[in-house]
């Protein structure tokens, strides 16, 4: 155990005036854990939230759950892998810029891709009823998965271990891996960004108005069309980020990895309330903190299965979400 | 399609055999279905007799098929029949399965004394968890069956109850004694696997056109105007769910005796896509579809084994394109071969495609039409005559 803190913890930590130094000993290692795990799940959340907006927005406009976003994701992971450890894009550029370089390839080539799967699998289907269309999303994602493997291999591939600086940070009497910073803050910058594009631009009230009702958009001069191909940019963009944030923190990853994330993240848009932006937002922040204190506290084996389950008990109870705001059409 | 499949049902008269005929072979005349259904059945002899080499090879993927026709078509009358999209079916296909493996190692229960548990299991399990979800719409249930098949895993992975064996699963389940027949070799299987086959075919398909499956697809064109003519939509779908899940229950039982070993990656959420693949490609709602599906789906992949890495992703391609240019299945379910009664043929005669909305009514006219002074004004209030005619 590491020596313990003074008696007053940080600013975070209240603890109570008559405490026996047993208890302090074993309080603030305990609230240590705490924090670490919550801030862990912060982390993960965010990542799941920048996947579970991709979810939202397609589903939000076009009434489809895309299947192959999960795959997206993984190939944003896979080309970051290829730029990072095949082409070593930091040697010459420098850490941070090369990361920050990285980054950007990423997330416009997997834009691209989101793009060429819209008007591949999903733009001729669009007037055809809601199975078809499921249907074309997995296989798709079986399509994209499967030409992952073959590109990259079966086996899991490992980012560098020393890409980052192994540094903690200091915050509030806690030190932080600088990597789990980053990571929360870049998230929080995208959905910051996506936000203010969404609730300020022309553009994003276009999409707004797609996903409210299309029909009514159309009428009012939306080329829903372009909405829907924007979507189709802006959301693999933000998974193909999150893959590469994936690959920095874990450091592993491999072809069929997507699938798990992406079920993950569908669940955090469904606790948002699904086609609610802003409850994606909340829905991968508050998945990655149940998931990561369900971990800590519960059990590491039924990880996943919690998740499911939350899924699973919040279609059942309420059905559009734990965010009031948007109300959804009839279940 | 949507508008054609209104026509089924309604008919009910004395004429059995015709209507076996017609519709149990459906568009190949009776013989000429007996005489393939027999070549398939002799396929393990005339294997024996050719004294093909790789006869064993063949036999073990035809049981394969077998085995995921039985799953697909109970898998069908869940979506292809009552619509709802499930995407769990490997779930109880897993329950049926453990049960069987269970009893048989730990209590030494016979296999196929086991086989109507795994199918009361299968079917208990699939009653308690759609009971909650079975409301939801389209997608929802999706997503949702996602997460149930997906717990199912994880659970049987961390050695639930302390018999599932964790993530190695079971070893050393017995052969099935039939009679005081041992089944052991592939060919035994064929028969065994085939025949429950066969008997699924057969009960889901008079399933289909009973009153019961009359009622799904009702609820599947439009739950508000079934729900409204008094069809208690829910618990319609909910016997869908059970009866198809006993049916996956049955499989599992004999993917245990088949195997002799299980283990939870055979039940993972891949599965079930593939399960619901099959149905999707073959025919949604059409049990020839769904059987041609099995086969392509299980057969196609180890024909074309030197091509191995690049299976699945033509596999997902295909999906696309078919999904694009024939999203109703290879072979969709065939309505007009529900036979109306000869004065009413006139209406169903003059088969123009431009005029769906007509051909729809005039199939609608005769059901309620038939007995009882059905009102002819509303489209959808002509429908629940022909189901209360009975």
């Amino acid at each position: 155990m590491k020596a313990p803190a003074p008696l007053q913890g940080g600013p975070g930590l209240n603890l109570p005036a008559r405490l026996s130094p047993l208890k302090v000993l074993l309080f603030v290692p305990l609230m240590e854990f705490f924090i670490q795990q919550f801030t862990n799940g912060l982390a993960v959340g965010a990542i799941y939230a920048l996947i579970a907006l991709g979810y939202t927005m397609v589903y939000g406009v076009m009434k489809l759950i895309n299947f192959a976003h999960g795959e997206l994701f993984t190939l944003g992971a896979f080309i970051g892998f290829t730029l990072l450890v095949t082409f070593d894009i930091t040697g010459p550029l420098g850490t941070f810029l090369g990361i920050a370089l990285t980054a950007v390839i990423v997330a416009g080539l997997v834009a691209l891709a989101g793009h060429v799967l819209e008007f591949v699998a999903y733009r001729p289907l669009r007037r055809s009823d809601r199975l078809a269309a499921v249907v074309s999303a997995l296989g798709a994602s079986i399509f994209l998965q499967n030409a992952i493997m073959l590109r990259w291999g079966a086996q899991y591939r490992a980012y560098n271990a020393d890409l980052l600086p192994n540094v903690s940070v200091s915050l509030f009497g806690q030190s932080f891996p600088l990597l789990r910073l980053l990571v929360f803050l870049t998230a929080v910058l995208v959905m910051s960004a996506l936000y203010l594009f969404i609730h300020r631009t022309r553009m994003g009230m276009a999409v707004r108005a797609a996903a409210i009702d299309q029909g009514a958009a159309k009428l009012m001069g939306v080329d829903v069309s372009s909405v829907v191909a924007l979507v189709f940019i802006i959301g693999p963009a933000l998974g193909g980020l999150a893959g590469l944030m994936v690959g920095l923190y874990y450091g592993q990853i491999n072809f069929y990895m997507g699938q798990l994330y992406g079920l993950k993240a569908f669940t955090a848009a469904i606790i948002g309330g699904i086609g609610n932006i802003q409850g994606a937002m909340a829905g991968g922040l508050l998945l990655g903190l149940i998931e990561a204190l369900g971990a800590a506290y519960i059990s590491v084996a039924w990880k996943d299965a919690l998740t499911f389950g939350v899924l699973i008990l919040i279609l059942v109870l309420r059905p559009t979400g734990l965010l009031p705001e948007r109300v959804a059409e009839k279940l | 399609m949507r508008s054609r499949e209104n026509s089924g049902g309604g008919f009910f008269s004395g004429r059995l055999p015709e209507r076996v005929r017609r519709t149990l072979s459906g568009g190949l005349p009776l013989p000429l279905t007996l005489l393939c259904a027999a070549l398939f059945f002799a396929l393990p002899l005339i294997f024996k007799i050719t004294g093909l080499a790789t006869a064993r090879y063949w036999l073990d993927l035809l049981n394969t098929v077998g085995l995921y026709a039985i799953l697909a078509l109970s898998l069908n009358v869940i979506l292809g029949h009552a619509g709802m999209f499930n995407m769990g079916h490997a779930a109880f296909f897993a329950v049926g399965a453990y049960t069987t493996a269970v009893l048989n190692t730990l209590c030494g229960f016979g296999v196929f004394l086991t086989l109507p548990l795994a199918g009361a299991a299968a079917g208990l399990f699939a009653y308690v968890v759609a009971r909650p979800i079975i409301h939801l719409r389209g997608d929802y249930l999706l997503i949702v069956t996602i997460g149930i098949v997906e717990i199912i895993r994880i659970a049987l992975v961390n050695d639930i109850f302390g018999v599932t064996g964790g993530p190695n699963g079971i070893v050393g389940i017995s052969r099935p004694i039939l009679f005081g027949y041992r089944v052991s070799r592939p060919h035994q299987f064929f028969y065994l696997i085939w025949f429950f086959v066969a008997l699924t075919y057969i009960l889901f398909h008079f399933l289909e056109r009973s009153r019961f499956g009359r009622a799904l697809k009702f609820i599947k064109e439009d739950t508000v105007a079934a729900e409204g003519i008094g069809v208690d939509a829910s618990r319609y779908k909910l016997m869908a769910f059970v009866i198809g899940a006993v049916f996956a229950g049955f499989a599992g039982t004999l993917y245990s005796a088949k195997m002799g070993t299980i283990s939870p990656d055979s039940f993972n959420f891949a599965e079930s896509v593939i399960l619901f693949t099959i149905v999707i490609l073959g025919g949604s709602g059409s049990q020839k579809g769904v059987l041609l599906g099995a086969f392509l789906v299980m057969g196609l992949p180890e024909v074309f084994r030197g091509f191995e890495n690049y299976r699945l992703l033509i596999f997902g391609a295909a999906l696309v394109v078919m999904m694009i240019f024939r999203p109703q299945g290879l072979i969709p379910p065939v309505p007009a071969r529900y036979v109306l009664p000869p004065p009413w043929d006139a209406y169903q005669e003059p088969q123009d495609p431009s005029e769906g909305e007509g051909e729809a009514r005039g199939a609608l006219f005769p059901e309620g039409g038939a007995g009882e002074a059905a009102p002819a004004s509303a489209g959808e209030g002509g429908r629940p005559s022909g189901g209360g005619g009975e």
